[in-house]
Protein backbone atom coordinates (compact mmCIF):
# COMPACT_ATOMS: atom_id res chain seq x y z
CA UNK A 1 0.00 0.00 0.00
CA UNK A 2 2.73 2.16 -0.57
CA UNK A 3 2.77 4.82 -4.10
CA UNK A 4 5.50 4.61 -6.76
CA UNK A 5 8.04 7.04 -5.89
CA UNK A 6 7.21 10.85 -6.54
CA UNK A 7 9.07 14.06 -5.96
CA UNK A 8 6.88 16.16 -3.65
CA UNK A 9 6.39 19.92 -4.34
CA UNK A 10 5.17 22.37 -1.39
CA UNK A 11 4.71 25.56 -3.19
CA UNK A 12 3.86 28.93 -1.29
CA UNK A 13 1.37 30.43 -3.71
CA UNK A 14 -0.65 29.30 -6.70
CA UNK A 15 1.93 30.89 -9.18
CA UNK A 16 4.53 28.53 -7.81
CA UNK A 17 2.01 25.64 -8.03
CA UNK A 18 1.26 26.47 -12.10
CA UNK A 19 4.77 26.97 -12.39
CA UNK A 20 5.55 23.42 -11.32
CA UNK A 21 2.06 22.12 -13.73
CA UNK A 22 3.90 24.04 -16.63
CA UNK A 23 6.94 22.50 -15.92
CA UNK A 24 5.74 18.88 -15.71
CA UNK A 25 2.60 19.24 -17.78
CA UNK A 26 1.05 15.65 -16.96
CA UNK A 27 3.66 14.12 -14.42
CA UNK A 28 2.13 16.97 -12.32
CA UNK A 29 -0.90 16.82 -10.01
CA UNK A 30 -2.08 19.12 -7.20
CA UNK A 31 -2.87 17.38 -3.68
CA UNK A 32 -5.42 19.05 -1.16
CA UNK A 33 -6.63 16.90 1.44
CA UNK A 34 -5.70 13.82 0.11
CA UNK A 35 -8.38 11.24 0.62
CA UNK A 36 -9.68 10.92 -2.62
CA UNK A 37 -6.39 11.13 -4.43
CA UNK A 38 -3.76 8.92 -1.65
CA UNK A 39 -6.05 5.80 -1.66
CA UNK A 40 -6.05 5.82 -5.56
CA UNK A 41 -1.99 6.13 -5.70
CA UNK A 42 -1.76 3.72 -2.54
CA UNK A 43 -3.66 1.35 -5.01
CA UNK A 44 -1.92 2.39 -7.91
CA UNK A 45 -4.57 3.41 -9.58
CA UNK A 46 -3.05 6.81 -10.71
CA UNK A 47 0.46 7.25 -11.23
CA UNK A 48 2.04 10.55 -10.26
CA UNK A 49 5.38 11.78 -10.77
CA UNK A 50 4.84 15.50 -9.12
CA UNK A 51 2.70 15.89 -6.43
CA UNK A 52 2.05 19.55 -5.61
CA UNK A 53 0.78 19.98 -1.85
CA UNK A 54 -1.66 23.28 -2.00
CA UNK A 55 -1.34 22.63 1.85
CA UNK A 56 0.44 26.28 2.01
CA UNK A 57 -1.01 28.40 -0.72
CA UNK A 58 -2.30 31.22 2.33
CA UNK A 59 -4.63 32.25 -1.18
CA UNK A 60 -6.64 29.01 -1.47
CA UNK A 61 -7.99 29.52 2.25
CA UNK A 62 -10.24 31.70 3.96
CA UNK A 63 -13.97 32.34 3.98
CA UNK A 64 -15.79 35.79 3.02
CA UNK A 65 -19.48 35.64 4.22
CA UNK A 66 -21.58 38.63 2.64
CA UNK A 67 -24.52 39.08 0.04
CA UNK A 68 -21.68 36.84 -1.84
CA UNK A 69 -20.30 33.99 -0.11
CA UNK A 70 -16.48 33.09 -1.37
CA UNK A 71 -14.94 30.16 -0.37
CA UNK A 72 -11.65 29.06 -0.52
CA UNK A 73 -10.65 25.85 -2.15
CA UNK A 74 -8.50 24.72 0.58
CA UNK A 75 -10.99 25.54 3.29
CA UNK A 76 -11.63 21.48 5.08
CA UNK A 77 -15.13 20.56 5.51
CA UNK A 78 -14.18 20.65 9.86
CA UNK A 79 -13.22 24.28 8.87
CA UNK A 80 -16.90 25.30 6.84
CA UNK A 81 -18.36 23.07 9.55
CA UNK A 82 -17.10 25.31 12.40
CA UNK A 83 -17.39 28.80 10.50
CA UNK A 84 -19.99 30.37 12.31
CA UNK A 85 -20.55 33.19 10.34
CA UNK A 86 -21.39 30.87 7.41
CA UNK A 87 -23.15 28.41 8.99
CA UNK A 88 -25.78 31.06 9.73
CA UNK A 89 -25.73 32.95 5.78
CA UNK A 90 -26.11 29.48 4.35
CA UNK A 91 -26.56 26.19 7.14
CA UNK A 92 -26.87 24.46 4.12
CA UNK A 93 -23.23 23.69 3.57
CA UNK A 94 -23.05 22.75 7.05
CA UNK A 95 -25.74 20.05 7.36
CA UNK A 96 -24.44 18.48 3.68
CA UNK A 97 -20.92 18.78 4.81
CA UNK A 98 -21.38 16.98 8.76
CA UNK A 99 -22.85 14.19 6.13
CA UNK A 100 -19.79 13.91 4.76
CA UNK A 101 -17.09 10.82 4.96
CA UNK A 102 -16.33 10.61 9.34
CA UNK A 103 -14.75 13.39 11.84
CA UNK A 104 -11.22 11.99 10.49
CA UNK A 105 -11.51 12.65 6.93
CA UNK A 106 -13.80 15.85 7.35
CA UNK A 107 -10.33 17.73 9.55
CA UNK A 108 -8.56 16.90 5.98
CA UNK A 109 -11.17 16.94 3.34
CA UNK A 110 -11.59 20.34 1.36
CA UNK A 111 -14.74 21.78 -0.51
CA UNK A 112 -12.38 22.57 -3.79
CA UNK A 113 -10.92 18.79 -3.62
CA UNK A 114 -14.63 17.65 -3.32
CA UNK A 115 -16.04 19.60 -5.92
CA UNK A 116 -13.12 19.69 -8.65
CA UNK A 117 -12.69 15.93 -8.37
CA UNK A 118 -15.67 14.98 -10.30
CA UNK A 119 -16.62 11.82 -8.61
CA UNK A 120 -20.08 11.40 -8.75
CA UNK A 121 -20.61 10.06 -5.05
CA UNK A 122 -19.11 13.46 -3.67
CA UNK A 123 -21.95 15.88 -2.29
CA UNK A 124 -20.67 19.17 -2.88
CA UNK A 125 -21.08 19.18 -6.06
CA UNK A 126 -24.62 18.77 -6.28
CA UNK A 127 -24.67 20.94 -3.49
CA UNK A 128 -23.25 23.79 -5.56
CA UNK A 129 -25.44 23.14 -8.24
CA UNK A 130 -28.57 23.80 -6.36
CA UNK A 131 -26.87 27.02 -4.78
CA UNK A 132 -26.18 28.00 -8.59
CA UNK A 133 -22.61 28.37 -7.62
CA UNK A 134 -19.85 29.33 -9.45
CA UNK A 135 -16.16 27.86 -9.52
CA UNK A 136 -13.15 30.00 -10.02
CA UNK A 137 -10.86 28.59 -12.52
CA UNK A 138 -7.02 30.07 -12.75
CA UNK A 139 -4.53 28.86 -15.09
CA UNK A 140 -1.42 30.04 -17.28
CA UNK A 141 -3.73 32.33 -19.43
CA UNK A 142 -5.25 33.91 -15.88
CA UNK A 143 -8.30 33.26 -14.06
CA UNK A 144 -11.84 32.33 -15.11
CA UNK A 145 -15.54 31.25 -13.35
CA UNK A 146 -17.25 28.21 -14.75
CA UNK A 147 -20.97 27.97 -13.65
CA UNK A 148 -21.29 25.10 -10.86
CA UNK A 149 -24.07 23.57 -13.50
CA UNK A 150 -21.60 23.56 -16.20
CA UNK A 151 -18.76 22.38 -14.89
CA UNK A 152 -19.24 18.34 -14.67
CA UNK A 153 -19.13 16.80 -17.89
CA UNK A 154 -18.72 12.76 -17.13
CA UNK A 155 -17.69 11.07 -14.21
CA UNK A 156 -14.43 12.85 -13.37
CA UNK A 157 -14.03 14.92 -16.02
CA UNK A 158 -14.62 18.77 -15.77
CA UNK A 159 -14.51 21.81 -17.35
CA UNK A 160 -11.46 22.73 -15.65
CA UNK A 161 -8.34 22.03 -17.98
CA UNK A 162 -5.15 19.55 -16.41
CA UNK A 163 -3.17 23.01 -16.53
CA UNK A 164 -5.84 25.16 -13.92
CA UNK A 165 -6.16 24.91 -10.69
CA UNK A 166 -9.64 25.60 -8.87
CA UNK A 167 -9.01 27.93 -6.33
CA UNK A 168 -12.45 29.14 -4.71
CA UNK A 169 -16.37 28.86 -4.73
CA UNK A 170 -18.66 31.68 -4.74
CA UNK A 171 -22.63 31.83 -4.28
CA UNK A 172 -25.24 34.29 -3.45
CA UNK A 173 -26.19 33.67 0.17
CA UNK A 174 -29.36 31.42 -0.57
CA UNK A 175 -32.35 32.55 0.91
CA UNK A 176 -35.48 30.93 2.61
CA UNK A 177 -35.70 27.20 3.83
CA UNK A 178 -32.75 24.29 3.36
CA UNK A 179 -32.62 21.02 3.26
CA UNK A 180 -29.54 18.19 2.67
CA UNK A 181 -30.76 14.78 2.97
CA UNK A 182 -28.62 11.71 2.39
CA UNK A 183 -29.33 8.05 2.50
CA UNK A 184 -25.94 5.76 2.80
CA UNK A 185 -25.15 2.33 3.92
CA UNK A 186 -22.88 3.59 6.77
CA UNK A 187 -20.58 6.12 8.00
CA UNK A 188 -17.90 6.99 5.78
CA UNK A 189 -19.99 5.21 2.57
CA UNK A 190 -21.30 7.95 -0.64
CA UNK A 191 -24.69 8.24 -0.78
CA UNK A 192 -27.08 5.68 -2.41
CA UNK A 193 -28.75 8.71 -2.72
CA UNK A 194 -28.87 12.40 -1.79
CA UNK A 195 -30.94 15.52 -2.41
CA UNK A 196 -29.92 19.56 -2.01
CA UNK A 197 -33.07 21.86 -1.95
CA UNK A 198 -33.72 25.64 -1.55
CA UNK A 199 -36.96 26.96 -1.25
CA UNK A 200 -38.30 30.73 -0.96
CA UNK A 201 -41.94 31.08 0.06
CA UNK A 202 -44.43 33.74 0.31
CA UNK A 203 -47.46 34.04 2.04
CA UNK A 204 -47.76 30.39 1.99
CA UNK A 205 -47.14 29.90 -1.76
CA UNK A 206 -43.36 28.70 -2.82
CA UNK A 207 -42.20 31.11 -5.04
CA UNK A 208 -38.69 29.85 -5.90
CA UNK A 209 -37.35 26.05 -5.57
CA UNK A 210 -34.04 24.25 -6.96
CA UNK A 211 -32.84 20.64 -6.22
CA UNK A 212 -30.10 18.89 -7.64
CA UNK A 213 -29.36 14.89 -6.40
CA UNK A 214 -26.37 13.53 -5.75
CA UNK A 215 -24.76 9.89 -7.21
CA UNK A 216 -27.66 9.49 -9.11
CA UNK A 217 -25.76 9.77 -12.77
CA UNK A 218 -22.52 10.08 -13.77
CA UNK A 219 -22.13 13.52 -12.89
CA UNK A 220 -24.29 15.69 -10.05
CA UNK A 221 -27.91 16.80 -11.63
CA UNK A 222 -30.22 19.92 -11.38
CA UNK A 223 -33.37 18.94 -11.88
CA UNK A 224 -34.76 22.60 -12.94
CA UNK A 225 -37.96 20.67 -13.55
CA UNK A 226 -38.51 19.38 -10.45
CA UNK A 227 -38.31 22.36 -8.82
CA UNK A 228 -40.51 24.15 -11.71
CA UNK A 229 -43.55 21.59 -10.66
CA UNK A 230 -43.04 23.35 -6.90
CA UNK A 231 -43.79 26.83 -8.02
CA UNK A 232 -46.99 28.50 -7.25
CA UNK A 233 -48.23 25.55 -5.05
CA UNK A 234 -47.33 24.87 -0.89
CA UNK A 235 -45.11 21.94 -1.65
CA UNK A 236 -46.91 18.81 -0.57
CA UNK A 237 -49.60 16.51 -2.55
CA UNK A 238 -49.68 16.81 -6.05
CA UNK A 239 -47.39 19.34 -6.12
CA UNK A 240 -44.69 17.05 -4.24
CA UNK A 241 -45.29 13.99 -6.54
CA UNK A 242 -45.10 16.22 -10.11
CA UNK A 243 -41.72 17.33 -8.42
CA UNK A 244 -40.44 13.75 -7.93
CA UNK A 245 -41.61 12.58 -10.96
CA UNK A 246 -39.25 15.04 -12.87
CA UNK A 247 -36.63 14.22 -11.03
CA UNK A 248 -36.77 10.88 -11.59
CA UNK A 249 -36.84 11.81 -15.50
CA UNK A 250 -33.97 13.60 -14.93
CA UNK A 251 -31.00 10.97 -12.91
CA UNK A 252 -29.89 7.99 -14.41
CA UNK A 253 -28.53 5.77 -11.65
CA UNK A 254 -26.64 2.89 -12.72
CA UNK A 255 -26.87 -0.46 -11.23
CA UNK A 256 -23.85 -1.13 -8.40
CA UNK A 257 -23.31 -2.49 -4.73
CA UNK A 258 -25.38 0.15 -3.24
CA UNK A 259 -28.27 -1.52 -5.25
CA UNK A 260 -30.10 -2.12 -8.93
CA UNK A 261 -31.63 0.74 -10.77
CA UNK A 262 -35.23 0.78 -9.12
CA UNK A 263 -34.21 0.78 -5.65
CA UNK A 264 -31.97 3.61 -5.82
CA UNK A 265 -35.08 5.56 -8.22
CA UNK A 266 -36.98 4.58 -4.88
CA UNK A 267 -34.32 6.20 -2.63
CA UNK A 268 -33.94 9.27 -4.31
CA UNK A 269 -38.04 9.39 -3.97
CA UNK A 270 -37.95 9.15 -0.32
CA UNK A 271 -34.93 11.33 -0.07
CA UNK A 272 -36.57 14.42 -2.01
CA UNK A 273 -39.75 14.17 0.03
CA UNK A 274 -38.05 14.59 3.03
CA UNK A 275 -35.80 17.37 1.55
CA UNK A 276 -38.62 19.02 0.23
CA UNK A 277 -40.45 18.57 3.26
CA UNK A 278 -37.71 19.68 5.27
CA UNK A 279 -37.38 22.59 3.26
CA UNK A 280 -40.50 23.74 3.06
CA UNK A 281 -40.72 23.80 6.54
CA UNK A 282 -37.93 26.01 7.78
CA UNK A 283 -38.83 28.46 4.80
CA UNK B 1 14.06 7.18 -7.12
CA UNK B 2 13.48 10.32 -5.65
CA UNK B 3 15.18 12.08 -3.17
CA UNK B 4 14.95 11.34 0.47
CA UNK B 5 13.71 14.41 2.33
CA UNK B 6 15.26 15.45 5.89
CA UNK B 7 11.66 15.31 7.79
CA UNK B 8 11.58 17.23 11.04
CA UNK B 9 8.24 16.54 13.05
CA UNK B 10 7.88 17.40 17.23
CA UNK B 11 6.25 14.35 18.22
CA UNK B 12 4.89 13.65 22.09
CA UNK B 13 6.80 17.19 22.94
CA UNK B 14 9.93 15.78 21.36
CA UNK B 15 12.04 17.51 18.52
CA UNK B 16 12.44 14.34 15.99
CA UNK B 17 14.05 14.18 12.96
CA UNK B 18 14.81 11.72 9.88
CA UNK B 19 15.52 10.93 5.93
CA UNK B 20 12.40 9.25 4.28
CA UNK B 21 10.87 9.32 1.23
CA UNK B 22 8.30 11.80 0.10
CA UNK B 23 6.02 8.35 -0.31
CA UNK B 24 6.34 6.89 3.11
CA UNK B 25 3.52 7.35 4.82
CA UNK B 26 2.70 8.97 8.03
CA UNK B 27 1.80 5.42 9.95
CA UNK B 28 5.10 3.95 8.24
CA UNK B 29 7.24 6.69 9.70
CA UNK B 30 5.83 7.09 12.80
CA UNK B 31 6.18 2.84 13.66
CA UNK B 32 9.03 1.88 11.17
CA UNK B 33 11.31 5.18 11.20
CA UNK B 34 10.68 6.52 15.18
CA UNK B 35 9.36 2.77 16.77
CA UNK B 36 6.25 4.69 17.78
CA UNK B 37 4.03 1.80 17.54
CA UNK B 38 0.80 2.92 19.61
CA UNK B 39 -0.62 3.76 16.47
CA UNK B 40 -1.52 0.83 14.81
CA UNK B 41 -2.31 -0.28 11.60
CA UNK B 42 -6.20 -1.88 10.70
CA UNK B 43 -7.46 -1.85 7.58
CA UNK B 44 -4.65 0.77 5.71
CA UNK B 45 -7.38 1.95 3.60
CA UNK B 46 -8.83 4.93 5.92
CA UNK B 47 -11.95 3.20 7.48
CA UNK B 48 -11.13 1.99 10.61
CA UNK B 49 -8.96 4.99 12.73
CA UNK B 50 -6.84 2.48 14.30
CA UNK B 51 -3.85 4.98 13.01
CA UNK B 52 -5.46 7.66 14.21
CA UNK B 53 -3.19 10.38 15.59
CA UNK B 54 -3.43 14.05 16.57
CA UNK B 55 -1.89 16.58 13.45
CA UNK B 56 -1.85 20.27 14.72
CA UNK B 57 -4.69 19.82 16.98
CA UNK B 58 -6.69 17.42 14.08
CA UNK B 59 -7.81 14.08 14.18
CA UNK B 60 -6.02 12.41 11.22
CA UNK B 61 -5.77 8.74 10.02
CA UNK B 62 -2.09 8.77 9.47
CA UNK B 63 -2.59 5.92 6.63
CA UNK B 64 -3.76 8.28 4.34
CA UNK B 65 -1.15 11.20 4.97
CA UNK B 66 1.90 11.57 3.18
CA UNK B 67 5.23 11.62 5.72
CA UNK B 68 5.85 14.78 3.74
CA UNK B 69 2.66 16.05 4.07
CA UNK B 70 3.51 16.28 8.25
CA UNK B 71 6.66 18.37 7.61
CA UNK B 72 7.19 20.67 10.49
CA UNK B 73 3.71 19.38 12.11
CA UNK B 74 2.97 18.89 15.73
CA UNK B 75 1.86 15.29 16.67
CA UNK B 76 0.25 13.59 19.51
CA UNK B 77 -0.37 9.83 19.60
CA UNK B 78 -1.25 7.72 22.63
CA UNK B 79 2.28 7.71 24.01
CA UNK B 80 2.01 11.21 24.79
CA UNK B 81 -1.52 11.25 26.48
CA UNK B 82 0.17 9.66 30.35
CA UNK B 83 1.74 11.28 32.44
CA UNK B 84 4.60 10.40 35.00
CA UNK B 85 2.05 10.71 37.59
CA UNK B 86 0.06 7.76 35.65
CA UNK B 87 -2.22 7.29 32.40
CA UNK B 88 -4.52 9.92 31.22
CA UNK B 89 -8.38 9.94 32.66
CA UNK B 90 -9.43 8.50 29.13
CA UNK B 91 -6.63 5.65 29.88
CA UNK B 92 -8.18 5.42 33.15
CA UNK B 93 -11.67 4.99 31.94
CA UNK B 94 -11.57 2.76 29.30
CA UNK B 95 -9.98 0.12 31.69
CA UNK B 96 -12.77 0.80 34.09
CA UNK B 97 -15.64 1.27 31.68
CA UNK B 98 -14.04 -2.66 29.88
CA UNK B 99 -14.05 -0.10 26.67
CA UNK B 100 -12.04 -2.55 24.95
CA UNK B 101 -11.47 -5.89 24.44
CA UNK B 102 -8.87 -7.08 21.81
CA UNK B 103 -7.01 -3.71 22.06
CA UNK B 104 -6.39 -3.11 18.41
CA UNK B 105 -8.26 -0.10 18.11
CA UNK B 106 -7.93 1.33 21.54
CA UNK B 107 -4.97 3.78 20.68
CA UNK B 108 -7.14 4.94 17.45
CA UNK B 109 -10.32 5.39 19.90
CA UNK B 110 -8.50 7.41 22.75
CA UNK B 111 -6.32 9.57 20.48
CA UNK B 112 -9.37 10.32 18.95
CA UNK B 113 -11.66 11.01 22.02
CA UNK B 114 -8.84 13.52 23.58
CA UNK B 115 -9.16 15.32 20.33
CA UNK B 116 -13.16 15.19 20.59
CA UNK B 117 -13.21 16.04 24.27
CA UNK B 118 -10.95 19.40 24.34
CA UNK B 119 -13.73 19.94 21.29
CA UNK B 120 -16.47 19.48 23.00
CA UNK B 121 -15.71 19.32 26.70
CA UNK B 122 -19.21 17.56 28.24
CA UNK B 123 -20.71 16.03 25.03
CA UNK B 124 -23.96 13.94 24.81
CA UNK B 125 -24.14 9.90 24.19
CA UNK B 126 -25.24 10.85 20.96
CA UNK B 127 -22.03 13.65 20.34
CA UNK B 128 -19.75 10.97 21.54
CA UNK B 129 -20.87 8.46 18.62
CA UNK B 130 -21.10 10.79 16.22
CA UNK B 131 -17.85 12.36 16.50
CA UNK B 132 -15.83 8.86 17.02
CA UNK B 133 -17.79 7.52 13.85
CA UNK B 134 -14.49 7.44 11.98
CA UNK B 135 -12.93 4.59 14.46
CA UNK B 136 -13.95 1.18 14.17
CA UNK B 137 -14.33 -1.44 16.94
CA UNK B 138 -15.21 -5.10 15.89
CA UNK B 139 -15.26 -6.68 19.75
CA UNK B 140 -17.17 -4.43 21.90
CA UNK B 141 -20.03 -2.89 20.00
CA UNK B 142 -19.38 0.40 21.33
CA UNK B 143 -21.69 0.41 24.13
CA UNK B 144 -18.82 -0.01 26.92
CA UNK B 145 -16.45 2.38 24.31
CA UNK B 146 -18.95 5.19 24.49
CA UNK B 147 -19.40 4.92 28.61
CA UNK B 148 -15.51 5.40 29.36
CA UNK B 149 -15.56 8.51 27.08
CA UNK B 150 -18.72 9.40 28.73
CA UNK B 151 -16.81 8.83 32.12
CA UNK B 152 -14.11 10.33 31.61
CA UNK B 153 -15.77 13.43 30.25
CA UNK B 154 -17.78 13.30 33.75
CA UNK B 155 -14.60 12.89 35.76
CA UNK B 156 -12.95 16.16 33.69
CA UNK B 157 -16.02 18.32 34.56
CA UNK B 158 -15.59 17.62 37.67
CA UNK B 159 -18.43 15.40 38.45
CA UNK B 160 -18.13 11.87 40.08
CA UNK B 161 -18.50 9.51 37.17
CA UNK B 162 -19.79 6.88 39.26
CA UNK B 163 -22.85 9.26 40.14
CA UNK B 164 -26.14 7.80 38.69
CA UNK B 165 -26.51 11.47 36.83
CA UNK B 166 -22.79 12.01 35.44
CA UNK B 167 -23.63 11.07 32.40
CA UNK B 168 -26.41 13.01 30.25
CA UNK B 169 -28.68 11.16 28.71
CA UNK B 170 -30.70 11.58 25.48
CA UNK B 171 -33.79 12.66 26.88
CA UNK B 172 -31.88 15.24 29.05
CA UNK B 173 -30.87 16.87 26.36
CA UNK B 174 -33.70 17.01 24.29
Amino acid sequence: MIPPAFEYHRPTDIAGALGVIAEHGDEARVIAGGHSLIPMMKLRMVEIAHLIDLQDVADLKGISVGETIRIGAMVTQHGLINDAALSAAAPILREAALQIADPQVRYCGTVGGNVANGDPGNDMPGLMQCLDATFTLVGPDGSRDVPAREFYEAAYTTAREDDEILTAISFAKPAGGYAYEKQKRKIGDYATAAAAVLIEKQGGKITAASIAMTNLSDIPVFSEAAGDALKGTDGTGAALDKAVAAMLADIDPTEDNRGPVEFKKHVAGVILRRAIARAVDRA
Amino acid sequence: MADKMHLKLTINGEHLETLCEPRELLIHVLRERFNITGPHIGCETSHCGACTVDLDGKSVKACTLFAAQAQGATITTVEGLASPEGMHVLQEMFREHHGLQCGYCTPGMITRAWRLLQENPDPTEEEVRFGMAGNLCRCTGYQNIVKAILAAAAIMNGRDATADDAVKTPEEVA
